[in-house]
């Protein structure tokens, strides 16, 4: 069955050394650049790009052809094509993993991406925190400008491409692409109004595309292969594979290559990947893509409101809307078993959200001190009947009125818990003592898996 | 009034000079401020933390006012603006790592080092502060100790970074 699953990102990554340029090379690597600029014209990459449907893999899932597409072609102003590694969105660590695992293919795809935009000057913004991962990546930079993949007159192509890394200061902010362009001015990470979108105006005021550093890694492949034969992965417009970033209660905790359309139980429960919930315990809730989405309590995650089977695609993930579905996000998959509380974990991460806050937008900044300083008393025994219906107030207050979607993501979690959880906010607020105590968990209609 | 410090002037190394120069040539003719964020880090490296008389250092570099580079050194959580001991550990206290156990292990880890969150141990060793996601959330419990990432805690392991950390 395993050798069956499609690799797209992962194919090479167990390959001893693959980290080096020699040993990248030896297995494949750098054909796609030679095939783009010996072969192909850059509306033909851009083409094939289109053709294979490949979503972007930093969240919104906006289709990375059509958003190529867009990037405005003034003359004689240069065009940028900017790489988001700022990877903070709690949950979610899968392109860490690829960045440290097989740099060069990240760098294989800004070359062949690079040429297709048109771009002369590239950059690779990775989060300040993995200053251990921007030392590999400017490793691998340096490798493949010794050996011709990088700098003046690539491959005797004619075409040039600097390629940079830039460290991140430490703000989740900055994984929002306008934020991200600020900070790589040397400037606060405040996301900008749009329009104009960075297609038009956006690094230095000049075009700009921003993708996800797994969107930009599939390009090679895409190049290699053609964007029909990634299509051809997958189920709908959910094409291709996607990293999952799975944590919590599970058995095999870490990073899978999945098939889109792969079914959720069997990601959970299956050996090949997640191998089940911890031994002895049982699936409660998850957040299935990064701590922005709602969470679902495990029946309502496993089936669609139709009693089908849920699939791991954009399109079954959402399925019926916040009532019944969440998002596929980032791929950050968040497992709970019956140990986990769901109040103190929305708590916890309302206040990641009070934290990284950017502080622009009232709703935003006022809205998410409200929410953790609610929850947080709720969780510490000190909540009110009343607090349940005043935190779903400030969730609505907040979502669709800020510059930037963060405000959404911190209404999301705290609306979703309490729609599907109001049980338990309810107990932890009639029996304080109980739920305060070390180990306090609701068992009441806890719906298991 | 304009205070004027009587602290040692803080320069870059010689080495650390010519990254800091390398690091201008990234960045389009007039856009040298986009070396900002690096060039803090690279300070940091240097004295530890980011002292202000550093940051004049670096706006002095940039030929920019001191207070850009303080405001954009407040706004970002890694730049430590106050002293701190020899190795910081930044441990993550969001979720994920949270249910995979980081509660028993951070406490653990406190008492060990006797210094709560913020705080300096008494022997200038340690500093230790609560840090948001790390990008590791599968393999948490985890910290951060300057560049290295200390991943799948547990207290046996917490008791043999610290011991190893302390010699
Ligand atoms: C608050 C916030 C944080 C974000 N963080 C990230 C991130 O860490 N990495 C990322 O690729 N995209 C992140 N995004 C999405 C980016 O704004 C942008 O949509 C994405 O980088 C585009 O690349 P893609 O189309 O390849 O996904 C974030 C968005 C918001 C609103
Ligand atoms: S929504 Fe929040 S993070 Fe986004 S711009 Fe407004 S205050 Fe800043
Ligand atoms: S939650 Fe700890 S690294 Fe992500």
């Amino acid at each position: 069955m395993t050798s069956e699953r499609p690799k797209i990102l992962t194919d090479k990554t167990h390959i001893p050394g693959i980290e080096t340029f020699d040993v990248y090379r030896k297995n494949g690597g750098y054909t796609a650049v030679e095939k783009a600029l010996k072969t192909m014209t850059p509306d033909e990459v851009v083409e094939e790009v289109k053709k294979s449907g490949v979503r972007g893999r930093g969240g919104a899932g906006f289709p990375m052809g059509m958003k190529w597409s867009f990037l405005a072609k003034p003359e004689g102003v240069p065009r940028y094509l900017v790489c988001n590694g700022d990877e903070s969105e709690p949950g979610t660590f899968k392109d860490h993993w690829l960045m440290k695992t097989i740099p060069h293919l990240l760098i294989e795809g800004m070359i062949v991406s690079s040429y297709a935009l048109g771009a002369n000057t590239s950059y690779i913004y990775v989060r300040g925190e993995l200053m251990y991962v921007v030392r590999i990546l400017e490793q691998a930079i340096a490798e493949a400008k010794a050996a011709g993949f990088l700098g003046k007159n690539i491959l005797g192509s004619g075409y040039d491409l600097e390629l940079y890394v830039q460290p991140g200061g430490g703000a989740y902010i900055c994984g929002e692409e306008t934020a991200l362009l600020e900070s790589l001015e040397g400037k606060r990470g405040n996301p900008r109004n749009k329009p104009p979108f960075p297609a038009v105006k956006g690094l230095y005021q000049c075009p700009t595309v921003v993708n996800n550093v797994e969107s930009i890694s599939t390009t090679s492949w895409i190049v290699n292969n053609g964007g029909d034969a990634y299509a051809a992965i997958g189920i709908g417009r959910s094409t291709g594979t996607k990293l999952i970033s799975a944590s919590g209660h599970l058995k095999k905790p870490g990073v899978y290559e999945i098939p889109l359309g792969l079914p959720v139980q069997e990601f959970i429960y299956s050996d090949e990947w997640c191998g089940g919930i911890r031994d002895g315990h049982h699936l409660k809730a998850v957040v299935a893509g990064g701590s922005s989405v709602p969470i679902l309590p495990a029946a309502m995650l496993l089936k669609t409101a139709n009693g089908e089977d849920r699939l791991m695609s954009y399109e079954s993930l959402s399925d019926g809307g916040f009532a019944t579905g969440t998002m596929m996000g980032s791929g950050g998959f968040i497992a709970m078993d019956e140990t986990a509380c769901i109040v103190k974990n929305t708590w916890n991460f309302s206040r990641f959200y009070h934290h990284e806050s950017c502080g622009q937008c009232s709703p935003c900044r006022e809205g998410t001190g409200w929410m953790e300083k609610v929850l947080h008393r709720i969780e510490h025994g000190h909540g009110s009947m009343h607090d349940i219906d005043l935190l779903v107030d400030v969730a609505k207050k907040i979502e669709g009125n800020t510059i930037c979607p963060l405000g959404d993501a911190a209404a999301w979690p705290v609306a979703s818990a309490i729609r599907h959880f109001r049980d338990e906010f309810e107990w932890h607020i009639t029996h304080p003592q109980e739920a305060t105590r070390p180990g306090g968990i609701y068992k009441g209609h806890m719906e298991l898996v | 009034m304009i205070e004027t410090s009587d602290k040692p002037r803080i320069e870059f190394t010689p080495e650390r000079l010519e990254r800091a120069k390398e690091l201008l040539t990234h960045y389009p003719e007039g856009r040298q401020k986009s070396a900002l964020l690096p060039l803090l880090h690279l300070l940091q490296e240097q004295e530890g933390w980011t002292p202000t008389e550093g940051m004049d250092y670096i706006a002095e570099f940039l030929g920019i006012q001191p207070i850009e580079v303080y405001e954009v050194a407040t706004f970002y959580t890694m730049y430590h603006l106050d002293p701190v001991g020899k190795h910081v550990i930044e441990y993550c206290r969001t979720g994920p790592c949270m249910l995979m156990g980081g509660e028993e292990v951070y406490a653990h880890l406190k008492q060990k080092i006797g210094a709560q969150d913020g705080e300096t141990s008494a022997d200038q060793l340690f500093t230790i502060k609560p840090v948001e996601c790390l990008a590791a959330c599968g393999w948490g419990p985890c910290f951060q100790i300057r560049e290295k990432y200390y991943t799948h805690l547990t207290i046996e392991k917490v008791d043999e970074i610290i011991d190893e950390l302390r010699k």
